[in-house]
């Protein structure tokens, strides 16, 4: 039996029980107990709030981690009016670990992709808990690919723990597969929403999180690694995951305060699992305002938007040049713009 | 085809390689072991014969340094962008003091090298990893490096010979680190749309967030023997399926066998093989002297 109960929650659903207990006991003895139900529900809220408005990072990766948190398609199920399911990468095989196909969002088609994890046991095994293999990530590519041709938006969904380690995975070109998806995203004419709702795992993530609008979930994250795997580098010991969580600046607020994701999608408190209809609601309205947003930029100026965004990625300082090397150091330079310039795209995109 | 013409018989004008850029692999001293063969190699003549073992032909890993001298034409190398510094963006406990510890021991800034030379006298713009600075691990800097070279590629139509190394991303700069690898690919795929070539030279090792970047999206993809080329890393593999993984797995040879790369390349034919590509893809030929 997985343990549903996250530790940090436990003051808090030992309280929930002596409320439901004492409540029990009051219709058993047909005693009126309304007032000290009500003191401890109060306690309830209080603790509640206080619990899941001070997450720490390593709080928010086992929320994320769930074994109920909602997947793909049971958002897709509840946002979409209708879905449409496609399958296979046309080349090797059809990769249960990445969903896609077309849907209906409020009277508009988009194409919709995303790593999908499994609900129990045996799903999970078929979907290999959600970790693509490249022919998974080719499968999303050529989704995508058909988005663009009959000009639809593509909603991106991103909870995956990461591309998949296995030897099959390396054979069939893991790293080459990612990289494609990338540099196609960068430059895909048609608008991209990604919705980060659980687990953003490096590489494998970033695969299908190359987009115009970045929104992730209250508590999902998104790192460069796994704060376990940070932790064996750093320390050889994995079990310090918690001190890297703190460290890596991986949660929906870090990123926000960072400036690399757009915008922080609410959960209600006790996170997404709790209510899961109310945070499909929440993210529909959200990718509705964001498809509205892009359709109105015409497809050359979306491109040059995305690639601006991407570009001024990175933080770094400019040496001091010392006044007698100036000239040297100039020379060197000449055709760097203090603002990098941009290529001409004259062969890449018609106007929409 | 004219183009062909003398390329292979253009004299080979290799630089002497200054001391003080010391290999990891190697340690200090006059002689030095052989990593696959074990034969006892003396050290000035390893970098006479470019890193590679005299017996066995195993390729020793070079500095960036060492790279461009065996690569690049004598006559001028532009050095782009070196005025970019390192910082830390997250506050990362210990970053400052890596960064300065690769600092002293590399001579370098930062994990790689990029500017604008000739190879057999086609020019490039050419990018060098160095495996010994933190890993030649992408952060912010790196990443901005390559994008700028990309960019200057495209503005200019010239082509792009990359050698990489590299063992991801950097984790010390976090997100900033991973976005590199959509930054990168981003201005990659902006130098394909332009049809300028860009040829990616993998070396040992090129690894995880730069395999999976602009490492793999050359035109034309080289790999040198015996590199390890692969996305995750193989302790990390093995955990995962609880097997010993097959002998040779994540080898340059592993890697044309499967289909990832073209080629593999020993070093000794690397200038005449990039020279041959270069002049195929209209290299114009400025005059060698």
């Amino acid at each position: 039996m997985i343990n549903l109960t996250l530790e940090f929650e436990k003051p808090l659903i030992e309280l929930e029980k002596r409320i439901q207990d004492l409540r029990e006991f009051g219709v058993k003895r047909g005693i009126d107990l309304s007032d000290e139900i009500a003191i401890l529900e109060k306690k309830a809220d209080a603790l509640r709030k206080e619990i899941f408005e001070n997450l720490t990072p390593w709080q928010r990766i086992m929320i994320a981690r769930h074994p109920k948190r909602p997947t793909t398609l049971e958002y897709i199920d509840l946002i979409f009016d209708e879905f449409i399911e496609l399958h296979g990468d046309r080349t090797f095989r059809d990769d249960g670990a990445i969903v896609g196909g077309i849907a209906n969002l409020a009277g508009r088609p988009v194409t919709v992709i995303g790593t999908q994890k499994g609900r129990d046991t045996k799903e999970n095994i078929a979907r290999n808990f959600g970790m693509p293999h490249p022919e998974g990530y080719r499968k999303a590519l050529r989704l995508m690919k058909q988005a663009e041709k009959f000009r639809r938006p593509i909603v991106s969904f991103v909870d995956v723990v990461g591309a998949y380690p296995g030897v099959e995975a390396e054979e069939r070109g893991q790293g080459l597969a990612i990289a494609c998806n990338i540099a196609e995203m960068a430059k895909m004419a048609t608008g991209i929403i990604v919705v980060i709702t659980g687990e953003g795992g490096s590489g494998g993530a970033l695969a299908i999180a190359v987009g115009d609008k970045l929104m992730m979930l209250e508590n999902a994250y998104f790192s460069v690694i796994s704060p376990e795997g940070c932790a064996a580098i750093l320390w050889k010991d994995g079990s310090r995951a918690q001190e890297a969580a703190e460290m890596l600046k991986l949660t929906a607020p870090d990123l926000k305060e960072l400036g690399l994701i757009d915008e922080i999608l609410p959960e209600p408190q006790g996170a997404a699992h709790k209510d899961c209809r109310a945070v499909a609601g929440v993210i529909r309205e959200a990718i509705i305002r964001g498809i509205d947003e892009l359709s109105g930029i015409p497809q050359r100026r979306l491109i040059e938007r995305r690639y601006a965004r991407l570009r001024r990625i990175g933080e770094f300082a400019v040496r001091e040049v010392p006044e007698s090397n100036l000239a040297m150091v100039v020379s060197g330079n000449e055709d760097m713009s203090a603002k990098p310039d941009l290529p001409d795209l004259e062969e890449v995109v018609e106007e929409s | 085809m004219p183009a062909f013409k003398g390329i292979f018989q253009g004299k080979q004008k290799f630089v002497t390689v200054k001391a003080g850029a010391v290999q990891e692999e190697a340690p200090q001293g006059l002689w030095t072991k052989c990593g696959k063969c074990g034969g006892i190699l003396y050290k000035k003549e390893l970098t006479e014969n470019l890193g590679l073992c005299n017996d066995c032909g195993f390729h020793f890993r070079l500095s960036a340094r060492e790279r461009m001298a065996i690569t690049l034409d004598t006559d001028g190398f532009d050095e782009y962008d070196e005025e970019l510094l390192t910082v830390d963006p997250l506050g990362f406990p210990g970053y400052d003091i890596k960064m300065e510890g690769a600092r002293q021991t590399t001579g370098l800034d930062e994990a790689i090298i990029t500017g604008k030379g000739s190879i057999d006298g086609y020019p490039v713009l050419a990018g060098f990893m160095d495996f010994s600075f933190i890993g030649a691990s992408m952060g912010s800097v790196v990443g901005e490096k390559v994008t700028r070279l990309f960019e200057r590629a495209a503005r200019q139509r010239v082509p792009v010979v990359m050698f990489c190394a590299s063992g991801g991303a950097r984790m010390q700069e976090g997100m900033y680190s991973l976005m590199q690898m959509a930054k990168t690919s981003a201005a990659c795929a902006r130098l394909s749309d332009t049809r300028t070539l860009y040829i990616s030279v993998l070396t040992n090792p090129t690894t995880a967030g730069v395999f999976a970047s602009f490492g793999s999206l050359g035109d034309i993809i080289i790999a040198e023997p015996g590199a390890l080329i692969g996305f995750t890393g193989q302790r990390v593999i093995e955990e995962t399926i609880r097997q010993k993984l097959p002998p040779g797995f994540q080898t340059a040879e592993f890697a044309l066998e499967h289909g990832l790369v073209d080629m593999i390349v020993d070093r000794r034919n690397m200038r005449k093989i990039l020279g041959l590509l270069l002049a195929v893809h209209g290299g114009r030929r400025q005059d060698v002297g």
